[in-house]
């Protein structure tokens, strides 16, 4: 069985995805803390078009970007699987996945921001989550199903670190009456064991980006 | 082979995303029906079927409608076997879609915003966007024929759009994204495109896209955010 290896950072909601994905496969591997501040060769070789982390390093090859690290473990352990079987409840779950991906980065902009700019990216981040309340979750337990899946992990973010971002800026988003299907979801998400014995710390984490939205702001 | 099997395609003639779909199944020798939508005057048909974006390609499938050119490409690889799109090494794939990622990133946003903007903004996406290509004419030095091997596969589809939209933005915008004898990697690929017969006769004219694409950087560009891609 060839080694696996995780390239990430604490409290990064990308190394968690992965981290769901390995566990709940019962994989092996082996964490190696990455200093974002201080690049280590390692990362500057396995991801040197991004140098960013997850990587996921499989038999000494690297692989980027959590869905498509997720995609790949998917491939190589389709043990447990995290995607659906049929092709077109596939496509589903690859349109949320992407879904996921190119709005979740909304509420670090409302984490970084202050002003106007916090109040558009704040209004973006209700938007996406609207349509997720709408759209994406059905009456389902979970997205598309009665277990956890690629799409649930996706939207990990959701479940723990939207809140941090609304403690620390004392902004809210999530008002759990005008969302009771996200908010029922979360609190589902949060209580399977694979996701419940993996997450970050709460208070370290709020300890964590409080210093960084601190710093953040003394930078502007 | 399945029974009476229906596949419609909402399109929009200057769209690069939905090309990618066409030329998928095209490759794949699949029969479809096209449906040109005027996304300046979205129909009940593609808000019925694309709820969350209302955007195009929309590709419809036995009457399940799925969106997102990527998305819809995974999918047409994997309900029709020949000819396939992705490499079939799970490794190979994985660096196929991270490409793919990357070149949507850096190279699509980046040429688009810089087609849209002035002065800094447009000086700071060019460079992101011509650092990408490096990146990309790095990808390309050695191969033979395609991204795919021999035949056109997931990333040429993914990055076709360069072959002939490129050159009209950089008109369009006035600037200069691939000088061709600092990429020849790339020119080659280029060349190799759009000489291919699945590629021939889909493209839209290029004297329409110079008309389309200038009113559009001029609309845009007058808006500071919010930008619909094409």
């Amino acid at each position: 069985m060839a080694e696996v290896k995780l390239l990430a950072t604490w409290p990064s909601p990308f190394y968690y995805r992965v981290v769901w994905a390995l566990k709940s496969k019962g994989i092996a591997y082996e964490f190696i803390e990455e200093d974002l501040a201080n690049k280590s060769p390692l990362l500057l070789q396995y991801n040197p078009v991004h140098k960013k982390i997850p990587v996921l390093i499989h038999g000494g090859k690297p692989i980027c970007e959590s869905m498509i690290i997720l995609e790949y473990i998917e491939e190589i352990w389709p043990k447990n699987s995290l995607l659906p079987n049929d092709p077109y409840e596939k496509a589903v779950a690859r349109f949320w996945i992407k879904f996921a991906d190119d709005k979740s980065p909304e509420i670090w902009r409302v984490f970084r921001s202050v002003g106007e700019e916090q109040e558009k990216a704040a209004k973006d981040s209700l938007e996406m989550l609207k349509t997720i309340e709408e759209h994406a979750l059905g009456e389902k337990k979970f997205f598309g199903g009665d277990k956890i899946g690629m799409v649930g992990i996706a939207f990990g973010q959701l479940a723990q670190w939207l809140q941090v971002i609304e403690d620390v800026t004392g902004v809210k988003l999530l008002e759990a009456s005008e969302f009771p299907r996200l908010q029922r979801w979360i609190n589902n998400f949060k209580q399977v064991p694979v996701i419940n014995e993996n997450l970050p710390d709460y208070d370290q984490m709020f300890a964590f980006f409080k210093g960084r939205r601190q710093m953040l702001l003394a930078s502007k | 082979m399945a029974a009476k099997e229906e596949v419609k395609l909402l399109g929009f003639w200057v769209s690069p995303f939905v090309l990618r779909v066409e030329w998928a199944l095209k490759i794949k020798g699949v029969k479809y029906e096209y449906i040109e939508e005027d996304i300046f005057n979205k129909s009940t048909l593609l808000t019925e079927l694309n709820p969350v974006h209302k955007k195009v390609p929309v590709l419809v499938h036995d009457g399940k409608a799925i969106g997102e050119s990527f998305v819809i490409l995974e999918y047409v690889d994997e309900t029709w076997k020949q000819n396939p799109l992705l490499p079939q090494d799970p490794y190979q794939r994985a660096m196929a879609r991270f490409w793919a990622k990357f070149a949507e990133e850096k190279i699509f946003e980046g040429a688009w915003t810089a087609l849209c903007s002035q002065g800094e903004q447009k000086q700071k996406a060019l460079q992101q966007t011509r650092e990408a290509m490096e990146k990309i004419e790095e990808q390309l030095q050695g191969k033979q024929q395609f991204f795919g091997g021999e035949s056109i596969g997931y990333l040429d589809i993914i990055l076709g759009w360069i072959s002939h939209y490129l050159t009209v933005w950089e008109e369009v915008g006035s600037m200069e994204i691939i000088d061709p004898a600092k990429f020849p990697a790339t020119m080659a690929w280029i060349n190799r495109f759009l000489k291919h017969p699945v590629i021939q006769g889909t493209l839209p004219p290029r004297e329409k896209m110079l008309v389309y694409f200038h009113q559009r950087s001029k609309e845009l560009g007058s808006t500071s955010h919010g930008w619909l891609r094409v």
